[in-house]
């Protein structure tokens, strides 16, 4: 178990690396950073005045092992445009996104659970085929076009939640709601196939000629193993969600990370921009080594992994 | 290194029944021709212009609405642009960054998956790292980062999807090709004396191509899907080209009083890219390929 999770960090510190130093170079991809921070109407001199001050004249490894070098010890340096540290602003924006995630998972847990077991207790009947239907179509659903229909709806025509900002907590209700939808599909199909191969394994047969109730076997022995790729994925997904909310907290401008990461895109503030890509990524390999980790405690099979 | 996680993550699984199967495929099919021959031959059958604009015809409603005008069945956007003609242009897109960032990620991926599953060892350790640094990657901020650094354009976009969508190509290459690497065809080629590249080319691909082919509807739903997010958020396809995404975004401002010039291209986002999940989910029980890991 501990060589298990002692492989996986490694393994993560190491994907963690990776990430950084292709964040780094992705902020170099558009050529001149100082010509695009001095601005369009700059002069040569300013565009040397600012290469100096923010330290661009220096070759470029240098200021990868710099930057590097500080972001382990979480220094990101300074936003170009928040005239704030990047850590600080990070530090801000990220219980947002984290609350916005949370929310999110807990909604699609809560409708896809039922849904998928559901789905597998009446296998092949009309509600099977709806729920198989419901995850098709949530598939297909664009989340940003997903939010602005719940403006209209929710916000203008029944006016019982705030079209858009920070504040409240109402205001993480329809974000977290576009949010779950990308959860759903996954995890109602991923429920609904474990159910299925759950009811129809030899412990379900002895459970049943044991005589137990029915809902003794659904939730205490059928659940219970189907939730083992339940609960790992659950976790993965919450990485892909964090990631993915840069489109979600835009449209519903929820100050979040992601939208921090969207501000930053758009005024070029390219060390908000490495710092964002880098904590969602470090926030997606503690999830995946949680899931894991999760895994192994939920079935013993896997701990000589 | 073992399995990375994610891998079992995002595969969505087959069809409850075989007859919603069956009836989904053939709709899916009929969606997915549809918008082809719109792509192909739309614009030549509707009269209006995608491009030109008409001020004094702005935001007229669809046929079905009150206030509509002959010559739109679609109604105007807000500056006074067909809508239809538009939708029909859009459509065109929409395929186009689907099925270049298909090829793109697709070579990619399969190159990766196929190296890494048939070579094992050291070669799959790396190809495996890749995977999960790309799995770690977040794709929508990249992607953004990636376009507002360098600038918009139609291609910037299909290779921006293309270098970050080849993650399940990847993994459902791999993972065929492990298991089709000890079949007996395989060793027969190896006995008559073929080289790598040959059995590489000629025995592994053909026969994994089915699993392939599933993973290629899947991808190139969401490359249309993360196309019309980047056009929406304005760091896609530039104005004035009518993509999906872009008409949403310039119809936002207007659609709490017209709500029809975001539903009708967010509709015709959604049909397509159920359509083309559906194609793949009937490939799937089709080529019996829903036993994969």
């Amino acid at each position: 178990m501990l060589r298990l999770i002692a492989r996986r960090l490694a393994l993560g510190v190491l994907v963690a690396l990776t990430v950084m130093t292709l964040a780094f170079l992705l902020t170099r991809l558009s050529g001149d950073l100082a010509v695009s921070i001095a601005g369009p109407s700059a002069t040569q001199a300013d565009v040397e005045i600012v290469r100096k001050a923010y330290g661009l004249d220096r070759p470029l490894y240098i200021q990868f092992f710099a930057w590097t070098g500080r972001a382990m010890v979480g220094d990101f340096g300074q936003s170009y445009f928040f005239k704030d540290s990047v850590a600080n602003l990070i530090q801000k924006r990220l219980p947002i996104t984290l609350t916005l995630g949370l929310v999110g998972l807990s909604l699609a847990l809560i409708i896809s659970l039922p849904l998928g077991i559901l789905a597998a207790l009446r296998e092949n009947t009309w509600i099977d085929r709806s729920v198989t239907m419901f995850t098709m179509v949530g598939q297909a659903v664009p989340s940003f076009w997903l939010a602005l229909i719940l403006m209209i709806v929710l916000g203008l025509q029944l006016g019982i939640l705030p079209i858009s900002g920070t504040g409240t907590w109402q205001h993480f209700v329809m974000p977290g709601i576009v949010l779950a939808f990308t959860a759903i599909p996954a995890l109602t199909r991923l429920t609904r196939s474990g159910m299925i191969e759950a009811m129809a394994s030899d412990y379900i047969r002895t459970a049943r000629a044991k005589g137990l109730s029915r809902a003794r076997i659904i939730f205490k022995h059928a659940l219970r193993n189907a939730a083992i790729p339940v609960v790992s994925i659950a976790a993965v997904q919450l990485g892909f969600m964090l990631g993915g909310s840069i489109v979600i907290e835009t449209v519903f401008a929820l100050h979040g990370v992601g939208y921090l990461g969207w501000e930053s895109i758009a005024k070029n503030d390219f060390p908000v921009v490495q710092a964002v890509v880098l904590v969602l990524a470090v926030f997606y390999i503690g999830l995946t080594l949680l899931a894991d980790i999760l895994n192994a405690l939920l079935d013993p099979r896997l701990r000589t992994g | 290194m073992s399995e990375p996680i994610a891998i079992q993550a995002p595969q969505p699984s087959s069809i409850g029944s075989s007859r919603i199967g069956t009836a989904g495929f053939a709709i899916g099919i009929a969606i997915v021709a549809l918008v082809v021959a719109a792509a192909v031959v739309g614009n030549a059958l509707v009269p209006q212009d995608p491009f030109t604009q008409d001020l004094g015809n702005r935001l007229k409603p669809p046929f079905w609405m009150e206030g509509s005008q002959a010559g739109h069945p679609l109604g105007t956007d807000q500056l006074g642009r067909d809508y239809l003609a538009r939708l029909v242009y859009g459509a065109r897109i929409s395929l186009l960054i689907g099925i270049m960032t298909v090829i793109t990620s697709g070579l990619i991926g399969i190159t990766l998956g196929v190296l890494g599953g048939f070579f094992g060892g050291r070669v799959d350790d790396v190809v495996l790292f890749a995977i999960t640094t790309r799995l770690s990657i977040p794709v929508v901020l990249v992607a953004l980062a990636v376009v507002g650094l360098m600038g918009s354009g139609l291609g910037l976009v299909v290779a921006t999807l293309g270098l970050l969508l080849w993650d399940r190509f990847a993994v459902v290459a791999r993972a065929t090709t492990m298991q089709v690497r000890n079949h007996d065809y395989v060793s027969a080629a190896w006995c008559a004396g073929a080289s790598t590249s040959h059995i590489l080319i000629r025995e592994i691909l053909p026969n994994i191509a089915s699993h392939l082919a599933v993973v290629a509807t899947l991808e190139m739903a969401l490359a249309i899907l993360l196309e019309a997010a980047l056009s929406f958020l304005g760091l896609g396809v530039p104005p004035p080209l009518p993509s999906w995404g872009l008409m949403i975004a310039e119809g936002k401002d207007y659609m709490f009083f017209s709500p029809w010039v975001i539903m009708i291209p967010g509709v015709a986002l959604l049909v397509l890219v159920l359509g083309i999940n559906l194609v793949g989910d009937g490939l799937r029980n089709l080529l019996g390929a829903e036993r994969l890991r």
